[in-house]
């Protein structure tokens, strides 16, 4: 055993650290940094950048343009880029439906989708969930009915994140309505100009716009855009949902978050003492600190298991992260409200970050995106499995309960 | 010891209930909140015709002649509709301030306008640096003639944009910190000198930043020259109010949890049969009840003239407040799942004002030092 990282892999970091330093845009690096949302043309430009490296699709296999790094490798990008910080690349195409279009897709597929999410010259949404169809995922509702080369698509997607960017929609629907459950699910590859789609925004309470629900009517769909066999979209479904866990813990993305805190809590004052001085401040970090390190660790020890196991097998103990990652990652901006105190109460109204407005900032300039940080926060525990499903299958995978 | 309304306290329990039932609820407050004040002017006349604007102050000037348990009845009601007329900063800190500085001239004058519903207050007095602490004011009243001139910059005032009149605090002398030397005026909203920049809070209600630039202040219209003290007591008392209204905000998005565990269906039944599902509500349930003992025990306490054992009752509030907020709000909103994150749905809404209020006049941290800094709470 040797927790260190090899003097190879400290090489790559810095190379890493590097590029990321010499090539982010400062404006998009200000924003991240402020807990600002990234604009689709920011995110298009930054991946362009990564792309252009060959680092946009870094964990795919090389013939679809990955690049072969180990896992270590990979979490070492990752941690470095969460923590510069930098967008992630938009995951509905590089996390989700790339890899179950580069494993069960067809060669059609590959050629025309897979070069366009490395660019992104397609955005992709994820339109799993529905009204009916949270965590119980495989009760869904819509329907994908054969009417000669075409699926007719009928029914709701809900919680759609960045739907209102999207070119496309990837999804799964009934094919089959006589199946049971989980069996007669087909997953199908739409065309969001597609005639009868609808996006309706959905205001979350930080006040953003980044769901959506989508409405099918009528919508007809070459049967050519099913991905793999019809009826057995459950599995690609599994497969996909079990890569989105891994990402999930967002140890950079905690990191930065922290180093930020000690900052802020430098620049504000208690009774004219720097918040960062009171030792009940200090201790309430560290505690975050170290369930961070202990998070990193286990995050390291689940990198190197994967190494050594079957391809596509999502390892139970990703749970941990998601479970953990969430918490911390919550944690975080409790103490960020604490922070910046009463100064959470002013609401940025959007004509503020328009052109030409001048008036000063309410308080900090750095506090008006702390309470929607908060906020919005609440759903890392509720959307990509949520915590208590995640405990669930722990009980159940790991503990044999 | 008996934790029974009196008759009069359940008439007034009911009417403000039958208020809020009727006149508040979610689509009729999205129509209120549009309006330019942020708040419908016809339910402040209501309050005047129920009396609620008339409740805490004394007979002899207008008053009904209520006590704490009342203020905190109706705040309560006003937390389960998430209220957005500015009762708090009028009644309860504006009135506060009035009632415990106000020469009998001032109570005469002011008191029945309040009353009548001709008259909203504000108190302008958080600055820049001041944070949480009561005795930092750089803001500077300067004799001038027989009266005063105001200079400063005040920050975060609730309801600050539409107040008619406000109550400014400014140092006579000492310096920033100091305790003594801190006076309090009445000021008009609209005089000359007196700059106001409005602006939503994350909770949908309303402050601003005031600016005072040479603003005249006649003798007659200082309340205190030495305001700390009675500022201190207003803010135990605006405390005990806010926890009120806290409880009546979690006690509505628990009973909309529950709710909706009951009728939420996933994998074939209620939600609600999952045991960690019941086992959460059940925590979300002992914090609301820790915190409506606590926001009953700070209003007791309010009316205390020891300031010592006022103070650090008013500080245990907070902490038991804000703690239960965060577990009955993020209970709330995860049981809820992915409609607990929007604004189409109220329970939204309460985590907001119950976060919010958590940063008014100190959070959690900030009175769990005060308050270990002080002793023991133990009697
Ligand atoms: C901001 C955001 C973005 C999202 N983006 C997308 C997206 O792009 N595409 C997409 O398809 N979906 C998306 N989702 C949906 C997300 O995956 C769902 O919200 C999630 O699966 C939970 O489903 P639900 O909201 O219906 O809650 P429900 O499933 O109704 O859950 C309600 C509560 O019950 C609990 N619960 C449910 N079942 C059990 C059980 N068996 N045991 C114990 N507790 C249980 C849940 O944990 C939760 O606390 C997003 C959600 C959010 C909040």
């Amino acid at each position: 055993m040797d927790l260190r990282f090899t003097d190879q892999e400290l090489a790559f970091r810095d190379e890493v650290r590097t590029f990321f330093k010499e090539n982010l845009p400062p404006a998009i690096r200000e924003k991240l940094k402020e807990g600002r949302h990234t604009s689709k043309d920011e995110l298009v430009e930054w991946t362009r950048i990564l792309n252009k490296k060959g680092w946009a699709v870094s964990h795919w296999p090389r013939e679809y343009g990955g690049t072969g790094w180990t896992p270590v490798q990979q979490y070492i990008f990752l941690d470095e880029l969460q923590q510069a910080p930098a967008p992630s690349p938009l995951p509905f195409g590089v996390s989700m439906v790339g890899p179950v279009i580069y494993t069960f897709g067809s060669d059609a597929q590959k050629k025309q989708f897979l070069p366009r999410i490395a660019n992104l010259d397609d955005w992709w949404c994820q339109g799993f969930s529905e009204p009916g169809a949270g965590s119980d995922l495989a009760s869904l509702k819509t329907t994908a009915k054969r009417d000669g080369d075409h699926y007719v698509i009928n029914g709701q997607k809900t919680w759609t994140t960045l739907a209102q960017h999207a070119d496309w929609i990837f999804l799964l629907a009934r094919t089959d309505p006589s199946a049971k459950k989980q069996e007669g699910i087909s997953f199908i590859l739409v065309n969001m100009k597609t005639p009868g789609i609808t996006v309706r925004p959905i205001v979350t309470i930080d006040g953003g716009a980044e769901v959506n629900e989508v409405f099918f009517d009528d919508v007809r769909v070459p049967v050519e855009n099913r991905v793999g066999e019809e009826n057995k979209g459950w599995d690609y479904a599994k497969f996909l949902l079990g890569n989105e866990r891994v990402g999930i813990a967002r140890v950079g993305v905690s990191k930065e978050r922290l180093r930020r805190i000690r900052e802020l809590a430098a620049a504000t004052t208690d009774h004219g003492r720097p918040l960062i001085e009171l030792p009940r401040f200090r201790e309430k970090l560290a505690a975050v600190e170290v369930e961070l390190k202990a998070l990193e660790m286990t995050q390291l020890r689940v990198v190197a298991a994967e190494a050594k196991r079957a391809k596509g097998k999502p390892d139970p103990a990703s749970s941990i992260l998601k479970i953990k990652g969430s918490e911390i990652q919550q944690a975080t901006t409790e103490l960020l409200m604490e922070v910046v105190g009463p100064y959470a109460l002013p609401y940025r109204q959007e004509h503020e970050d328009e052109e030409g407005w001048n008036e000063p900032p309410i308080g900090p300039d750095w506090a008006s995106t702390i309470a929607p940080t908060y906020f919005n926060t609440r759903k890392v525990s509720i959307y990509g499995g949520s915590n208590e499903i995640q405990k669930n299958i722990i009980a159940k995978a790991i503990l044999g309960l | 010891m008996d934790f029974d309304f009196s008759e009069e306290q359940r008439l007034l329990k009911e009417s403000v209930d039958r208020f809020i039932g009727d006149r508040y609820d979610f689509e009729q407050r999205k129509t209120f909140a549009k309006s330019d004040s942020g708040y419908a002017h016809e339910n402040w006349k209501q309050f005047a015709e129920l009396g609620l604007l008339a409740i805490p102050f004394a007979e002899e000037h207008g008053g009904f002649g209520g006590g704490p348990t009342e203020t905190m009845i109706v705040m309560e009601a006003f937390g389960r509709g998430l209220v957005l007329e500015p009762y708090f900063s009028t009644v309860v800190l504006g009135g506060g301030l009035l009632r415990h500085a106000g020469s009998d001239a001032h109570k005469s004058e002011f008191i029945p306008k309040i009353a009548s519903g001709d008259l909203r207050l504000a108190f302008a007095h958080g600055e820049r640096q001041s944070r949480y602490d009561l005795a930092d004011v750089e803001a500077r009243a300067k004799k001038s003639g027989s009266g005063y001139l105001l200079e400063g910059e005040k920050s975060l005032v609730l309801n600050g944009d539409s107040a008619d009149t406000l109550i400014v605090s400014a140092r006579m002398s000492g310096d920033e910190r100091d305790r003594s030397g801190i006076g309090l005026f009445l000021v008009d909203g609209n005089a000359k000198g007196v700059s106001r920049r409005g602006y939503p809070t994350q909770d949908g209600l309303r402050a601003a930043e005031i600016s005072l630039s040479g603003v005249e202040v006649p003798v007659d219209r200082v309340l205190s020259e030495d305001g700390l003290p009675i500022i201190e007591r207003v803010v135990d008392e605006a405390i005990a109010a806010l926890a009120a209204e806290a409880v009546g905000a979690m006690a509505e998005m628990h009973a909309l949890t529950v709710d909706y565990l009951k009728t939420r269906k996933q994998f074939g039944v209620a939600i609600g049969a999952f045991q960690a599902l019941q086992h959460r509500a059940v925590d979300m349930f002992v914090a609301l009840e820790q915190a409506r003992s606590m926001a009953m025990f700070a209003t007791m306490m309010s009316a205390e003239d020891d300031a010592e054992a006022r103070s650090r009752a008013t500080s245990a509030a907070k902490v038991q407040i804000g703690r239960s907020a965060k577990i009955v709000g993020q209970g709330a909103i995860q049981l809820h799942g992915g409609v607990g994150m929007t604004m189409e749905l109220k329970v939204g809404h309460y985590f907001k004002r119950a976060t919010m209020i958590d940063v008014l006049f100190g959070d959690a941290d900030y009175h769990l030092a005060r308050l270990a800094e002080a002793g023991s709470l133990a009697a």
